[in-house]
């Protein structure tokens, strides 16, 4: 092998190997697939199968199955539940990533200061952290919403506002550790500021436990939007699978149907989601495969 | 243990109730309308009189501040307000559904610690066993379920399935005048499918933590030192290594208090169980601002008491850590 190889073999990208890891990783190529479906199933069902889920179109308590047009049944209005599970994962999943995004956002740039700082910047913004992390998140969000009146912004909003905490906290164990190398001081030497050092230099090679965390925060906000629908407090304009479960709960004895469809598609939902993150983190930490 | 240690845990605890206190403050302010149509309820029927004797209790004709310092030091006396939905002192609303919870909460807390850390241990024997593979599975799967749909499903198993467990609320009506030990069985039979039912999100998460834990301390020096004078096979996994492998699975049930509460609001309104996640619901629906802002704080304070108690446990079992501030 020639010197030019060896250099070559060594040219590729952590990120392609992090590819090449994940796609071996079959329990996590079978979440991909699954969100996948389920993703295409929500933006794409309602053009074969059209039917408004909240219009009362047969008799209650249809069994799945009896009726040809409704392979679910109904729930106990008379409403047709296959035009429920198409509805309403739509607004579950724009809450869940809107408010991972959100999430991200400001645990990402509240970390990176107190990390990088460090000091009074890194003792007030743990402080606050830690203030965050003694509100019992569903509680406050609940309350967020009821004061804001629940739209979908405004539930992404109060679920990325209670969410935060651990995304801070991890992105800033990543930049303490990160800061002191070398290829930090290198930047610095050049003269580097410090906004292009956070965000160009240290924030890039923060990324992949970072990404593994995004992942399983949206299936946290998942979760979340599917129990404060569940409660009532949800968008009361827009179906979704938390809302049809809370719609049902006082006549669960009665028909087991309307309640047991939506909770399997957002446990799917959220268990593709956290085979993705599982594989990404095998990915990314070769090390921990062994384990 | 060192006092000035302690003393500065609960300084810190005070100041973070303080925050709590302020952020009800601003909470309610942040709610559209005259605050003390706010404070009423928003049932319409609020009369002047009521209205007039809000604005005097919360000083709601003086500057913000001092409205603030009318605010916490109500607060510090132990009042937070009245509930004119339920037509009752907040303290004393919630004095009554702190007990269910605690109960509830910490039932659920030690059934999955147990049983989380019983199959680890057991999994961490053989990193590639049936049983690793089992609790890795399991994990993942806890972690997707929403809890209140296995509290449903738990419901109808037992209610129409099986029924051997009572699927709502937390004692019978008809055993109300039995004896003390009769009611505790009473409730404990209750107790069972909620605290199950919560317990089963961390339980997952427990056993794949101290898997990994185990299987970090069973490749150490004394391990094999243990091994190697002839321990049984039980006494290394539980008496050498567990307690070793015990620490990480204590820092995170010390985190995870604030996550039970939240669970344990659903749960409670699943069953039925008579708590404060009941009752924070209720007055959500009704809009009755006082009480949702009694119980946040209230389920505050039990995190912060959570996190003190964790850290102070913390120090018991890692001798390192004693001695240090």
């Amino acid at each position: 092998m020639s010197e030019q190889d060896i250099l070559n073999a060594g040219a590729e990208s952590p990120a392609l190997e992090a590819w090449r890891m994940f796609r071996r990783n079959i329990p996590a190529l079978f979440g991909v697939v699954m969100l996948t479906v389920i993703v295409a199933a929500t933006l794409y069902g309602t053009f074969f199968y059209s039917g408004d889920p909240f219009e009362i179109v047969w008799a209650p308590h249809e069994v799945p199955g009896a009726t040809p047009e409704f392979p679910l049944g109904t729930d106990y209005l008379g409403r047709n539940i296959v035009a429920g599970m198409l509805t309403g994962g739509g607004p579950t999943l724009a809450v869940g990533a809107a408010a991972a995004a959100i999430t991200m956002v400001i645990g990402i740039a509240l970390g990176a200061l107190a990390g990088y700082y460090g000091g009074w910047v890194d003792n007030l913004l743990m402080r606050i952290t830690e203030f965050f992390q003694v509100l019992p998140a569903l509680l406050f969000a609940m309350v967020l919403v009821t004061l804001l009146d629940p739209t979908l912004t405004t539930i992404a909003f109060a679920i990325g506002v209670v969410s935060w905490p651990q995304t801070a906290r991890l992105t800033r164990a990543e930049f303490l550790k990160i800061k002191e190398l070398e290829y930090v001081t290198a930047a610095r030497a050049i003269g580097a500021r410090n906004k292009r050092i956070i965000w160009r230099v240290i924030l890039p090679n923060a990324m992949p436990p970072l990404i593994v965390s995004a992942t399983l925060t949206i299936g946290v906000a998942i979760l979340f939007e599917a129990g404060l629908s569940f409660l009532g407090l949800g968008d009361p304009n827009t179906m979704s699978w938390g809302l049809m479960i809370g719609a049902n709960r006082d006549y669960i004895l009665d028909a087991w149907w309307p309640v047991t469809f939506p909770g399997v598609a957002i446990f799917c939902t959220v268990f593709a989601v956290s085979l993705i993150g599982d594989g990404l983190n095998d990915a990314f930490n070769p090390k921990l495969r062994e384990r | 243990m060192n006092a000035s240690f302690l003393i500065r845990r609960l300084g810190f605890g005070l100041l973070l109730m303080l925050g709590v206190v302020v952020l009800n403050f601003l909470l309610i302010r942040l709610a559209p309308g005259d605050p003390a149509v706010v404070i009423a309820g928003e049932m319409g029927g609020a009369t002047k009189e009521m209205l007039d004797s809000i604005r005097q209790e919360y000083g709601l004709d003086k500057p913000v501040l001092t409205q603030l310092w009318i605010y916490i030091s109500n607060v510090a006396q132990g009042d937070l307000g009245q509930s004119y939905f339920f037509n009752q002192s907040v303290a004393g609303l919630i004095a009554h559904r702190v007990g269910p919870t605690i109960l509830l909460v910490l039932s659920a807390q030690l059934l999955s610690i147990a049983l989380g850390v019983f199959l680890g241990v057991i999994a961490a024997r053989k990193p590639n066993g049936v049983m690793s593979g089992f609790v890795s599975i399991f994990a993942t799967i806890g972690y997707a379920v929403p809890v209140f749909w296995t509290g449903i499903m738990l419901i109808i198993l037992f209610a129409s399935v099986l029924p051997i467990f009572p699927v709502e609320g937390m004692q019978s009506v008809k055993l109300r005048d039995a004896g003390f030990l009769v009611q505790a069985l009473d409730v404990a039979h209750h107790l069972f499918l909620p605290a199950f039912t919560l317990a089963v999100i961390y339980l997952a998460q427990y056993a794949r933590l101290s898997r990994a834990s185990m299987l970090e301390v069973l490749g150490s020096d004394y391990i094999r030192t243990a091994r190697a004078k002839g321990a049984s096979e039980k006494s290394v996994l539980f008496k050498h290594a567990l307690r070793n492998a015990a620490l990480p699975i204590l820092t995170v049930a010390g985190l995870q208090f604030g996550n039970l509460i939240s669970g344990a609001l659903l749960v409670e309104s699943v069953f039925n169980w008579p708590g404060m996640g009941r009752l924070a619901f209720d007055s959500i629906l009704r809009r009755d601002y006082p009480t949702i802002m009694g119980v946040l704080f209230f389920a505050s304070a039990m995190v912060v008491i959570a996190n003190i108690l964790t850290d102070l446990s913390y120090r018991v079992a890692d001798p390192r850590l004693r001695g240090k501030g």
